[in-house]
């Protein structure tokens, strides 16, 4: 198929403007936590870091701040463990009932958030009878984080030579001990990969955490929600929004350094997940 | 597999500077057991995700079938269908779900007429440097926040912002917070996730085939139609099961750019909040869930799903 150079062009120009629908509003968040108009009027009225030095000054902001940090901390680690048992069960045995854990473990990320949020709420409240708060959050967000880790671990071991394993047992070496200095170097970076993702899904996560929160708790996302109509403190939500843009990126730009597999549609399906 | 293979005992001596573990009565009952080691990997995350989400998903259909007491607000394990019957037959959850059907759909249809040329320029215009700057300049705000993405559609859409500065001139006006700008809106948050498969799909179609085509007489648009098409067929549907679904769960940007539009996720969200009904919540979020469910089993013959 030969196509004109008018058609080529044509295509060009179309790209560059999706792309720029892409990133044309992003970066007026940017713009606008600069904005001295706090109505984000266009074009902008002055430049302005009176809202970045009251997102500083505010408890509110960085109580959310250490909130989102500790969801995320707290909720990577466990699906760290989880996701990395789970992917070398899947992947080294052979058992009965294995298709249906690998279905099952996808399901977090398959179904929209708002069921997995309702579904989890309803766990907690109606029928355990638990309070909500921030630990009934962690549950929420381990559960689908542990996919990305799942997902990363499980694509190294299908590509990891099983022989050394063997070989470190023949030797002598121990189940744990094998693990230890055989499989788990080798992991490192799938780990480390998957690891930056789940915490940057659970650091930006809003709907199945508006499900699972305590009345009382904030995090970075829920803080924005509930601020984003309180006219006074729309500026100081662009700030936070910056903040979160930024923090969610880097690691998931890290983690694709890390490993090539990590950051496909299907990994980023998970951040759906949560939708 | 490796690990499942016997060994011999593991008594020979180690040579000197290899690490080895101490004798260890727990690991040699493991080593010899791979039913044993299969059992310590397996039961925590398995029961992780059995106690905590399949418990939750059966949890939320039975709840669908309790009540509220009204005097107490608590839910009452009473067993009624009643929650379900109104879901169906009340005209205003039936308005609520088609529009939000009719959301969903005009979102998968604007994302695929934008996908399409734009991810035939990455795969096969574009040359290959520019064609990974593209795919991470695709993939990048994907990841960005989705919270933050509506967010900035607020920014945009704002009275006196940059939209209604933009459409001055033409003679545009911005849709300001209506059920126009949820469409907006969802189209720009989950174009990445249509963009992205259409893109891997036509990288998958060789160029000796278009080639072929063109050197058989074809011009560019019968080529399209008839080789590239039938070929991405599974990638397009791949791409929908994305914006489509996702779309239909959606409440937080109903919430932030569509002024008083209401969706299946806002009304699931509003009972289980102010209104304090779960069971009429848990009923509502089962529409979204069969409909998905629907449209999987609709299109699964296509391929799509392998494409995911």
């Amino acid at each position: 198929m030969r196509l004109s150079r008018s058609a080529k062009a044509i295509l060009g120009v179309v790209t560059a403007l999706v792309l720029l629908f892409i990133y044309l509003p992003l970066l007026l968040v940017v713009v606008n936590s600069f904005n001295s108009d706090r109505t984000f009027g266009w074009p902008p009225k002055g430049f302005t870091l009176e809202w970045w030095g009251r997102a500083l000054d505010s408890t509110g902001v960085r109580e959310a701040l250490l909130s989102s940090v500790w969801v995320a901390v707290v909720s990577t680690v466990i699906s760290l463990v989880l996701g990395t048992l789970l992917a070398i069960a899947l992947q080294r045995y052979k058992f009965f009932g294995r298709d249906v854990i690998s279905l099952l473990v996808i399901l977090p990320i398959a179904l929209p958030g708002i069921v997995t949020g309702i579904a989890l709420n309803n766990m907690f409240t109606t029928i355990l009878g638990v309070s909500l708060s921030l630990w009934t959050v962690v549950i929420a967000h381990a559960t689908f984080c542990m996919v990305t880790v799942f997902n990363n671990v499980i694509a190294r071991l299908r590509r990891m030579h099983g022989g050394l394993e063997e070989a470190s047992a023949d030797l002598g070496a121990g189940v744990f001990t094998t693990f230890r200095l055989v499989t788990f170097p080798q992991l490192r970076s799938a780990l480390l990969a998957g690891g930056l993702l789940a915490f940057a899904l659970s650091f930006d996560e809003i709907i199945v955490t508006t499900f699972t929160i305590g009345a009382g708790d904030t995090t970075l996302p829920i803080w924005i929600l509930q601020n984003l109509f309180r006219p006074n403190q729309a500026p100081v939500v662009n700030v936070v929004a910056v903040v979160l843009i930024v923090v969610s990126i880097v690691p998931i730009w890290l983690a694709q350094r890390l490993s090539a597999e990590s950051v496909g549609v299907g990994a980023a399906r998970v951040k759906s997940a949560a939708r | 597999m490796a690990l499942q293979t016997q060994h011999p005992a593991p008594g020979s001596p180690p040579a000197a500077g290899v690490p080895r573990a101490r004798p260890n009565r727990f690991s040699a009952l493991l080593h010899r057991s791979p039913g044993l080691r299969l059992a310590g990997l397996i039961t925590a995350p398995a029961g992780w995700l059995v106690l905590v989400y399949i418990a939750a998903l059966a949890a939320l259909l039975i709840t669908s079938l309790w009540t509220v007491d009204t005097f107490t607000g608590k839910v009452s394990t009473v067993w009624t269908t009643d929650n379900l019957v109104t879901v169906v037959t009340d005209p205003v959850y039936q308005r609520i779900a088609l529009r939000t059907l009719w959301i969903a759909a005009a979102v998968t249809v604007i994302d695929m007429v934008i996908a399409l040329p734009m991810a035939f320029f990455i795969a096969k215009v574009a040359s290959a440097r520019w064609q990974k700057l593209l795919v991470i300049a695709v993939l990048m705000p994907l990841w960005a926040s989705y919270l933050v993405k509506a967010y900035a559609w607020r920014n945009v859409l704002a009275e006196g912002g940059l939209l209604e500065w933009m459409g001055a001139p033409v003679g545009l006006a911005s849709p300001g917070y209506s059920e126009t700008a949820v469409i907006l809106t969802l189209s720009y948050i989950w174009l990445p996730y249509m963009i992205l498969p259409i893109y891997a799909g036509f990288d998958r179609v060789p160029d000796s085939l278009l080639e072929a085509s063109g050197d058989l007489g074809a011009k560019p648009l019968a080529t399209m139609r008839l080789v590239m098409l039938p070929l991405l067929v599974p990638s397009i549907i791949a791409g929908t099961i994305f914006t489509f679904s996702l779309s239909l769960g959606d409440y937080i940007t109903a919430q932030i750019v569509g002024g008083t539009t209401q969706m299946l996720g806002t009304v699931v969200y509003a009972n289980v909040g102010a209104a304090n009904n779960l069971p009429l919540a848990a009923a509502v979020s089962l529409v979204p869930i069969v409909i998905i469910m629907a449209y999987l089993f609709i299109v699964r013959r296509s391929g799509a799903l392998n494409n995911l």
